[in-house]
């Protein structure tokens, strides 16, 4: 059985293909086909734009001008902007009003939900609280273990895990129920349903299926980790393309611009990230190291671009927000795409 | 003690006893320290507790250590009278809860004495002793008696020499440490293990008679 | 069986400072075969509590038993004897043997020695490792055998996470990572199909909480 096989037995209902809009469980289909959401990241993947999504770290206080700030520039060179959920198991501003706070900013939030801390009646709770503020995309995500951030004797949740959150995401939306199976009556949160995947972990073969699980769990855009060994990440894309997983799912390539080749030496020690020696050796031999990480960025999405089956870029300039826009001018991606969205009737609107 | 130093280094030893070999030879380093402080009280001798005959067991395995204390009186070794044998068939028969009750019953210092590692006739017998006896150790630290009141050792049976030192080695490192603050008579507040205090010593040492009627 | 730790040896002082005829308990089940709570472990620990008692010049007696199971009240039953003559019980057995202690003496101070840790078996001679949550609803026919519930660190159903790498968990080198076990199991058995199924969100009912689980089998009952 290949992965396409799984993903497609695996799907609810095995509903006919993609972008066809209709409810359950399908793929998320790109290019084509009818919005679900009112998600201008949606649109703007579905009309065939190469897409940008950036990230921004909310602080560790309940100080939201720098979201405020790095949103208000940010949502001119970027198509999204994920608002992590207190990355590496640090305590941060939630997500959920950072994405408000990008919403005020007159940004796009993609608000990234762990299953870390909370168990599904939280989240669900959470979903349809942020959509009730206009929060129109969320990336589904197992979470960093707490064993890494500030608090290593909290007590974890894991009650669903990333895969089984998608399912629930969508079917709130699609199937108008909760996880229980209770009908939502009204007001269903509508959301576009993203996962991350990480070509680079282990099992290297099991990778590219556990992505069709993902699609078939009813993933509609992934975002990768970020990207330093561009050779396996083809690698990884050939073997998406085979299973032609990039028909069914939006694929956005992780970047991340590094400021030495300290940080990439760093890096290459987390877990599930892999680094090449030539990049380093580059890095070490750069005069002007930050501007070399930012020709690495440029030049890594420049062949992203042409790459078949990638469907855009996101961008995690971690504590560097504000380089964003000129590796997005440099990678001919300015301006971005203006898109009309409609906003459903039901929905309310958005705090002002 | 010092010049035996090397002797003791040089000893096949891994793991925990050269952990072992290493406090060995971190002792005399302490006891010139202790020593030096103790000048004047104790007459120069470079002892903390010059007049106290300390009480050490030590559990000797038959194949090598308690052969070795035979060959030790064959030649004519002097050693100290402190060390009251026993012997097992296997450094790997002693028990931590032997060790234990040796304290409990008033020992100043324990230790047992194996054969060379890999030479056990049983095998595995001291390497399991040798782990047992790292176990009391930390126990004894834990309950303030200091671990290094217990120790391992290895020697064969042709070592009477090596026998005879590590006695003297053992009675002089317990006499430096002092009586153990268990001894039967002996009480917390007059006998702190680390602190010497020259009126508890006395008063051990004129107690030690009556404790040991043997 | 139910593997346990000992608590530190100052920690458990502390448990019994107010003592003057302490009763240690041990058990003849779990704890004595992942040796922290049976007859020598049991004696080990008197030593060590009397020595430091006399060293404190601390009068006082401790006495010691070690039944067959402390988790059944008919061998807790004959601990009365010599739990009249104390004013405090130790039970170096895991927390059900001192729960069932307290229950069946309630006029006695029961304390812990131990700190009961995992359901796990015995890997190699000294070393006992976790393989069971006590979920209450088994899915090795799933897994091949391997529980992610409890041997993966995010008790992932989809896994591997991307933390995943070259064989280990995220956490530690020295944690293989579940789902690396299972596909590898399960790729062997040539029934890595089994992967390719969505495990829907599992139902935690018959996992902790709710109160005590308690199990049935009537045709066991006497009364």
């Amino acid at each position: 059985m290949t992965a396409a096989d799984a993903a497609q037995a695996a799907a609810a209902a095995g509903a006919g293909g993609q972008g066809d809009g209709a409810a359950g469980a399908t793929s998320g289909g790109p290019r084509g086909g009818g919005c679900r959401t009112s998600s201008r990241l949606e649109r703007v993947l579905r009309e065939g734009h190469f897409a940008v999504t950036c990230e921004i770290g909310p602080p560790q206080s309940s100080k939201s001008e720098g979201i405020l700030k790095h949103a208000s520039v940010l949502k001119d060179y970027s198509d999204g902007q994920n608002l992590t959920d207190n990355q590496t198991a640090i305590v941060r501003l939630c997500s959920l009003a950072a994405a408000v706070h990008v919403i005020r900013a007159g940004g796009e939030p993609i608000m990234q939900m762990t299953a870390r801390d909370r168990n599904r009646i939280a989240i669900q709770s959470d979903i349809l609280g942020a959509a009730s503020l206009g929060v129109r995309n969320i990336l589904c995500l197992a979470g960093d273990h707490q064993t890494f951030g500030n608090h290593p004797g909290a007590r974890n949740v894991h009650d669903i895990d990333s895969l089984q959150m998608v399912q629930m995401v969508r079917a709130m939306r699609d199937e108008k129920k909760f996880q229980c199976g209770d009908q939502i009556k009204s007001h269903e949160p509508r959301m576009f349903v993203g996962a991350a995947a990480n070509p680079f972990g282990d099992p290297f073969e099991f990778r590219v299926r556990r992505l069709a699980k993902k699609i078939a769990a009813g993933a509609e855009f992934i975002q990768t980790q970020c990207i330093f060994d561009m050779d396996r990440f083809e690698k990884w894309m050939r073997m998406v393309r085979d299973e032609g997983l990039d028909e069914k799912v939006f694929i956005l390539a992780g970047i991340t611009p590094v400021k030495s080749d300290k940080a990439l030496k760093y890096i290459r020690t987390v877990p599930g990230m892999k680094v090449p020696d030539e990049l380093i050796k580059r890095m070490e031999g750069a005069a002007d190291k930050k501007a070399e990480g930012v020709n690495i960025a440029v030049e890594m999405i420049q062949r992203l671009k042409e790459m078949k089956g990638v469907h855009g870029v996101h961008i995690m300039a971690i504590a560097w927000e504000s380089i964003v826009p000129e590796i997005v001018e440099r990678a001919g991606l300015y301006p971005r795409p203006e898109v009309e969205v409609e906003e459903p009737a039901e929905a309310e609107v958005a705090v002002g | 003690m010092a010049s035996k130093e090397p002797e003791a280094a040089a000893e096949p030893v891994e793991d925990g006893a050269a952990a072992g070999a290493a406090e060995d030879r971190a002792m005399p380093a302490e006891a010139a320290e202790t020593g030096a402080a103790e000048t004047g009280a104790a007459g120069g001798t470079g002892s903390s507790h010059p007049d106290f005959e300390p009480k050490i067991v030590a559990f000797c395995c038959y194949y090598c250590a308690y052969s070795a204390a035979d060959l030790a009186g064959s030649m004519r070794l002097q050693y100290p009278a402190n060390i009251r044998i026993i012997e097992v068939p296997c450094s790997g028969k002693v028990d931590p809860v032997i060790l234990l009750k040796a304290f409990e019953e008033g020992a100043d210092g324990v230790y047992v004495a194996g054969c060379m590692e890999g030479d056990c006739h049983f095998l595995k017998g001291n390497f399991r002793a040798k782990r047992r006896v790292q176990a009391v150790k930390k126990i004894l630290d834990e309950i303030g008696l200091d671990g290094r009141r217990l120790e391992m050792f290895n020697l064969s049976a042709a070592m009477g020499t090596r026998f005879a030192e590590i006695a003297e080695e053992m009675t002089e490192r317990i006499r430096q440490l002092g009586p153990s603050p268990v001894r039967p008579g002996a009480s917390a507040a007059a006998r702190p293990a680390t602190v010497p205090d020259g009126a508890a010593e006395h008063e051990a040492a004129g107690k030690q008679g009556e404790v040991k009627p043997e | 069986m139910i593997v346990a730790e000992p608590k530190p040896i100052s920690e458990v002082a502390e448990l019994v400072r107010d003592s003057n005829h302490l009763l240690i308990v041990g058990c003849g089940e779990c704890v004595t075969v992942c040796q922290v709570g049976g007859e020598k472990e049991v004696e080990v620990l008197a030593s060590a509590l009397r020595i430091m008692w006399k060293k404190d010049g601390r009068k006082g007696t401790i006495d010691t038993q070690t039944i067959v199971r402390q988790c059944e009240p008919e061998y807790v039953a004959e601990l009365a004897k010599k739990v009249k003559e104390a004013d405090c019980v130790l039970s170096l057995g895991c927390g059900v043997g001192v729960q069932f202690i307290a229950e069946a003496y309630p006029d006695k101070w029961v304390v812990p020695g131990l700190n009961t840790s995992f359901g796990g078996g015995t890997v190699q001679a000294g070393v006992w490792e976790e393989r069971c949550g006590f979920c209450g609803d088994c899915i090795l026919h799933l897994t091949g055998g391997i529980c992610p519930i409890i041997r993966c660190s995010k008790s992932i159903l989809n896994g591997p996470c991307g933390g995943s790498q070259d064989g280990h968990c995220e956490l530690d080198k020295d944690i293989p990572c579940a789902w690396q076990l299972i596909y590898d199991r399960l790729k062997g058995l040539g029934r890595l199909d089994l992967l390719d199924a969505v495990q829907p969100p599992k139902d935690w009912t018959a996992s902790r909480d709710g109160g005590p689980r308690k199990f049935v089998k009537e045709e066991a009952m006497i009364e």
